[in-house]
């Protein structure tokens, strides 16, 4: 069986068992979320050998030769070694500002970043409480038109933070947040190209982000939204939207219900990622944001690519939740 | 001096420009999208890129043996003969979209069938 040696204490670990997964088996309390690569947060560093290259996939350049990996994804062939110490992921402190419920199942909060916070609208943080517990949310908010950092939260009845953040989470706390993470952003360079963004529930965080600051760089092509929810718990900022819509030509709005009820027939009665699928055949050309839940990310990155869309044209940013 | 197959086709940027095509024909072919399936797309698309390069005559360092190993768990799940046809034409038919001549893509063809024993794992 090979040897996992993390902070120089030695543990059995399975073979094909991800780093991981092995301390957590142990005991070993470490930072974690997503468990599939995406978010970053279970970062560690290798202290003796490269580690294998899929446990590296998405991390920068200067953190790779740095021998930094994922712990979710990593399971080397042998034994292997590390550590979390190392100028890791800078945390800031960001104190809040505001927590205000846009639905009983959507809130938005509100952060003042201690210090400069650079990111980029569509990325997204880790936000840590005050006892580590770290959960990845994507920023809403456009960094040169807002001095606050936007999140928007979806409750989960029993999800450990969302659920604290929903009910107790007051202005003048303080939380820690991550440098911003991904790449689901908007690219000026190419201001025609006509953009396709999907989201369901707080998956429109980042589209939201995304959007205006396509129109704010005076993006010229067409900007289809499609946003979805099972319920009209799950569709938040609709008169904003449809504002923007208004004031935007080349910006269209297609709010989608599961199942409307009565009194909600101004819903398109589908799944946002199937009317974007109907309604746009060939995608040849376009740039594709995908936000949300992760299996109708996972299958509309591969629709849209079979449609057309070129790989490197498609940001999708699937929601993983963290396993129990 | 003569150019090598790979520098003919154009190098990485070629290969590059192939593999989004390629991947594409191989996810819509019924014959071989199984093989495919439940892996992550930009992983998979990173081993397109592997094998692209490697059939374009370019710097790949795959021995039989790993071309053994690398398919060994898909000769499980029936791989034979007709799929190895079915990704040469797919190959084919990229190259054709991309413009490239017909003497060259005859030459990419010879040396993805080189490798066909080793995929299917004869001699092995
Ligand atoms: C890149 C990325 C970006 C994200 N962006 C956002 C965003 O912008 N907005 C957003 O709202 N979310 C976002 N998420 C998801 C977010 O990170 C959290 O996973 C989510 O808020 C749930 O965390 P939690 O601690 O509340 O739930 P957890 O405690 O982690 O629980 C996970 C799930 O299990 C259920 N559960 C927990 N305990 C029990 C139990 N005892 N019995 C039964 N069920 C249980 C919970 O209800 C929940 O559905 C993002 C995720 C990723 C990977
Ligand atoms: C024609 C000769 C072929 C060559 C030269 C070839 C070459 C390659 C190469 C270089 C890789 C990447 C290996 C790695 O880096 O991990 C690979 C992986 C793969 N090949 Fe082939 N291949 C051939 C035929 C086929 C056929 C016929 C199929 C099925 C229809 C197939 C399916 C796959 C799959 C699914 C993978 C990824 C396996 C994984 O996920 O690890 N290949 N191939
Ligand atoms: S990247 Fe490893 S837990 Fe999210």
């Amino acid at each position: 069986m090979p040897t996992l040696i993390f902070e120089k204490q030695s543990y059995q670990r399975n073979p094909d068992e991800t780093v991981l997964d092995c301390l957590l088996r142990h005991g070993v309390s470490v930072p974690h979320a997503c468990r599939n690569g995406v978010c970053q947060s279970c970062l560690m560093r290798s202290t003796d050998s490269d580690p294998p290259a899929p446990a590296q996939h998405g991390l920068k350049d200067s953190l790779r030769q740095q021998r930094y990996f994922l712990a979710c994804t990593c399971a080397p062939e042998g034994d292997f070694a590390a550590t979390l110490s190392g100028p890791v992921l800078i945390q800031l402190p960001a104190r809040v500002i505001s927590v205000e419920k846009l639905t009983r199942r959507i809130a938005r909060v509100r952060l003042n970043p201690e210090g400069a916070f650079d990111y980029r609208a569509g990325q997204f943080i880790n936000l840590a409480r005050g006892d580590c517990l770290t959960r990845p949310y994507s920023i809403a908010s456009l960094p040169y038109t807002e001095d606050f950092l936007e999140l928007h939260v979806a409750r989960h009845e029993q999800g450990r933070m969302s659920r604290w953040i929903h009910d107790e989470l007051q202005p003048g706390n303080e939380l820690a947040v991550s440098t911003p993470l991904g790449e689901c952003c908007y690219r000026p360079e190419h201001p025609e190209q006509p953009l396709l963004l999907v989201g369901t529930g707080c998956g429109l965080a980042p589209l939201y982000g995304v959007i205006r600051d396509a129109l704010h760089h005076g993006h010229t092509g067409p900007i289809w939204l499609y946003h979805g929810s099972r319920d009209r718990e799950g569709l938040y900022l609709v008169e904003e939207l449809r504002g923007l819509a208004r004031e935007h030509d080349t910006f269209n709005y297609v709010p989608c219900l599961d199942s409307p009820a009565a009194g909600e027939a101004d819903f398109t009665a589908r799944r946002a990622h199937e009317a974007a699928l109907a309604r746009h055949t060939d995608m040849k050309g376009w740039r594709v944001f995908l936000c949300g839940h992760p299996e109708m990310v996972n299958q509309t990155k591969m629709k849209t690519y079979l449609a057309g869309a070129a790989l490197a044209d498609i940001h999708a940013d699937p929601f993983y939740l963290t396993a129990l | 001096m003569t150019q090598s197959l790979y520098e003919q086709l154009g190098g990485e940027p070629a290969v590059n420009a192939a593999v989004d095509i390629f991947y594409r024909k191989m996810l819509a072919d019924n014959r071989v999208n199984r093989f495919f399936e439940g892996v992550d797309m930009d992983r998979q698309a990173g081993k397109q890129k592997a094998f692209l390069t490697m059939v374009f005559g370019g710097p790949a360092n795959y021995t039989g043996k790993d071309m053994y190993e690398g398919h060994k768990h898909l000769i499980k799940m029936g791989l034979n003969d007709s799929h190895v046809d079915a990704v040469i034409e797919n190959l084919g038919n990229t190259l054709k979209e991309l413009g490239v001549k017909d003497e060259l893509i005859a030459q990419v063809a010879a040396l993805a069938n080189s490798v066909r024993d080793d995929v299917l794992g004869r001699g092995h």
